[in-house]
């Protein structure tokens, strides 16, 4: 079987403010034979312009799938919100003859037309489904025995079930299964399907916040030595925001919250400063004491 | 969280006038891509009681928007400003029994505030702004582009911003955006 070939769709975020996930990806993703092709004159995937006005999120994001069909390769999206977007658009304009004509009728004029030949796929997936269990278990050389964390998938990359339906947004799983290939321990806790709060801090901080901290009690009550994530979104939301979040409440957490390339990356045998480990807000100190370099 | 949920201010229902109601209401969000289940809420409450914003806000609750679309109280719908606290998380989409996707219909109402009621909280303002100017929602400093490079990343492909800005033009949203007052912030109590 060839190797899985890629556009990458770093988004706006990551390239902003979270390039560790980018970095810790690529890495990964190189060691497992998956080839990663630059997108060329990619646009933000339209999410946020949602709330403004739908025609506008789909024909950004359409206009990101134009690329792709044009390149001819599937695209990777590293971003939960883009590949919502993404994923979603890319479906609902295969689906919907009318709409399709009337984004299209927009896309005209900047000379592009959606035709309907690409497909989406977060990076989960491509771990998942594309080079397997088997090949990720198989790149482990340092496995992660003694090591204790909690995932969040994240919305988007479970919900809504009608456009994403891979994995079960009530009980996940694939995640999970990641994780654990890593030699770690991947520890269950309470409300693991609940939304971060990120997408509405920009209009109120009070609920995102309350919804954050909620979260990391949950996962430090487990006993969690760390959180993985797979979306820029949600990092932000328990790395960053932690300290504030702690100050907020007076509570202290100190709970590294690593992307899930990281923790693969480091049972795959690179080294914390080739995962950019040193970017997180949050310093995974005592989880990096308990692998043995 | 008990606390919070026992704390909440007991609603009081405002009395409705009949001339508030628009009886056609219904039917014009019904046929708005995602709201097209509106009539098929029953008010079983799941989404209400699923909702992590309702758990943690006085007034979100995602049942009640259905109910107020369905009685057409569009100007009363358009002018909450707890429209803007729901975080598209679809847990409501996946639980609904009725299949009615509240937050397809909380963003139909969203767009629908910015058009008709030119309102639109100031972040999304901002966002609009960076992406009309550089292709992305954030204004990605020289500085970052060049460390991505010397942290081995290849660089950032560059962005097609005319092409950005035509499709801003060609939905109409640059006009939307030109006229809309913003609101800083959304109280959740
Ligand atoms: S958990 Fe938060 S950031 Fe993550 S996908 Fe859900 S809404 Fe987005
Ligand atoms: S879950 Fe569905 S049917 Fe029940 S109240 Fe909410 S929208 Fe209505
Ligand atoms: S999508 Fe919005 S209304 Fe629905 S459960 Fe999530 S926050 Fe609540």
């Amino acid at each position: 079987m060839s190797n899985p070939k890629y556009l990458l769709f770093p988004g706006c975020v990551i390239p902003y403010r979270l390039s560790s996930y980018e970095i810790s990806a690529r890495k990964v993703l190189a060691k497992l034979g998956v080839e990663i092709v630059e997108m060329p004159e990619y646009n933000c995937c339209g999410y946020p312009m949602d709330v403004i006005n739908h025609d506008l999120m789909l024909t950004l994001a359409a206009r990101n799938l134009c690329i792709a069909e044009k390149v001819g390769l599937p695209i990777m999206a590293l971003c939960n919100g883009c590949f919502c977007s993404l994923n979603e658009t890319n479906k609902i304009l295969k689906e919907d003859k009318k709409l399709r004509e009337k984004i299209n009728g927009y896309l005209k004029e900047v000379g592009m037309e959606f035709k309907g030949t690409t497909e989406v796929k977060h990076l989960v997936y491509v771990l998942s489904e594309d080079v397997g269990f088997e090949k990720i278990k198989n790149s482990v050389i340092r496995p992660l025995a003694g090591v204790r964390v909690a995932q969040h998938s994240g919305c988007h990359v479970l919900r809504p079930r009608k456009y994403v339906g891979r994995d079960d947004p009530e009980n996940p799983t694939t995640l999970k299964e990641l994780v654990r290939l890593t030699g770690a321990e991947c520890l269950d806790y309470m409300d693991e399907s609940a939304c971060c709060g990120n997408p509405i801090i920009g209009v109120n901080e009070d609920v995102p916040f309350q919804m954050a901290k909620e979260k990391l009690e949950h996962v430090r009550a487990v006993g969690a030595q760390a959180l993985i994530t797979v979306c820029p979104f949600c990092h932000i939301m328990f790395d960053l925001n932690q300290p504030r979040i702690e100050r907020a409440f007076n509570e202290k957490f100190n709970l590294p919250v690593l992307h899930y390339p990281q923790l693969l990356g480091l049972a795959m045998g690179f080294s914390p400063d080739e995962l950019a480990l040193n970017e997180l807000r949050v310093k995974p100190t005592e989880l990096l004491n308990l692998i043995k370099f | 969280m008990s606390e919070t949920r026992s704390e909440a201010r007991e609603y009081a229902p405002p009395v409705i006038k009949a001339e508030e109601l628009d009886p056609k209401f219904k039917y014009k969000i019904s046929k708005m891509p995602g709201a097209e289940k509106i009539m098929a809420c029953f008010q079983c409450g799941t989404c209400t009681a699923d909702c992590p914003i309702a758990r943690f806000s006085e007034f979100y609750r995602p049942r009640r928007i259905a109910r107020m679309v369905q009685l057409g109280l569009k100007d009363r719908l358009l002018s909450d400003k707890a429209l803007w606290l729901c975080s598209a998380c679809f847990t409501c989409v996946d639980h609904c029994p009725q299949d009615v996707e509240i937050a397809g219909i909380v963003r139909v109402l969203r767009n629908m505030a910015v058009a008709e009621k030119n309102v639109l909280p100031l972040v999304y303002k901002e966002l609009a702004t960076n992406l009309m100017k550089s292709g992305f929602v954030y204004e990605i400093p020289e500085t970052r582009l060049q460390k991505r490079v010397e942290q081995g990343l290849p660089p950032l492909p560059k962005p097609n911003v005319s092409q950005v800005v035509k499709i801003f033009e060609v939905t109409g949203s640059a006009r939307l955006l030109e006229k809309v007052q913003t609101v800083a912030k959304v109280e959740s109590r």
